[in-house]
């Protein structure tokens, strides 16, 4: 089982969590001045990047907050974690 | 409201008996208002996460950053003195009595029982006397709260503790 950081909780079992989709994509401010290609885009095109990939994690079974987290996709491997609101974490600090 | 009949009887086998009449409160509230709503409950709400503070029967478990679960004892409702004190802040204070029951399970093998279905760490060390947390048992969300080094005290949905008590009795 995988252990994730939860940044509130601290390390907890993966099932406690639910995932939350690609992080940082900001809803547009005026939605109504959109046309149906960009409104598309935001919907339903994601990046699925292949590597280190920001995404939103919740920990539904433990204090029910989101937050964000870099994993990456080839390797499953959760680099870090961080709280909702915080820019995504620079790469280079992390490289173990 | 009644306790689920299964609920009615303790299970000395098992160690697993009903927790005393509690009501039980579910508050939500900023940051700022923390320290207002702690003296209106006459309780420090815990900042820490997964921790607990107690205080004359009542207690507040912390469940997230903003968000606590109060219990108290039955005759004991700190509602109208919240309201009163906290004025025009705003919080969120649920009456959750009827939603969920509270059960203590007690012994040797409490921790190992739990352990067939919740994935945390229950030695001491990882779990000491006092910490509290929402988590999963098998496929029931339970608040779990160790009161002694072999008894906790596991809140769940009413529904789902006839499910709780048969998988710990079959954990053996």
């Amino acid at each position: 089982m995988l252990i994730i950081t939860c940044p509130y909780c601290g390390p907890r079992p993966e099932i406690e969590f639910s995932h939350g989709g690609e992080a940082h994509i900001a809803r547009p401010l005026n939605p109504a001045a959109l046309n149906a290609d960009q409104w598309t885009d935001f919907l339903y095109l994601r990046t699925n990047t292949k590597g280190v990939h920001a995404e939103r994690w919740r920990h539904l079974h433990g204090c029910a907050r989101f937050f964000n987290a870099l994993r990456d996709t080839t390797t499953d491997k959760i680099l870090t974690t961080y709280r909702t609101g915080a820019p995504r974490p620079d790469l280079e600090g992390l490289t173990p | 409201m009644a306790e689920p009949l299964t609920m009615a009887m303790p299970d000395l086998q098992l160690g697993l008996s009903p927790a005393q009449p509690l009501v039980r409160f579910n508050l939500r509230c900023r940051e700022a208002d923390v320290a207002a709503c702690s003296e209106a409950l006459r309780l420090d709400l815990p900042t820490r996460p997964c921790t607990s503070a107690e205080n004359g029967g009542r207690s507040a478990l912390w469940l997230g950053p903003d968000e606590w679960l109060i219990l108290t004892s039955d005759q004991d409702d700190p509602s109208s003195h919240l309201t009163a004190t906290m004025g025009d802040r705003f919080f969120s204070w649920v009456d959750i009595r009827a939603r969920q029951v509270g059960l203590v399970l007690t012994g040797p093998e409490s921790a190992r029982r739990l352990n067939t279905g919740c994935p945390l760490d229950l030695d001491l060390k990882a779990f000491p006397i006092g910490m509290c947390t929402r988590t999963v048992f098998a496929k029931a969300e339970i608040v779990l709260w160790r009161r002694e080094v072999q008894s906790f005290h596991i809140e769940v949905w009413r529904s789902f503790a006839p499910y709780l008590k048969g998988m710990l009795a079959a954990a053996g």
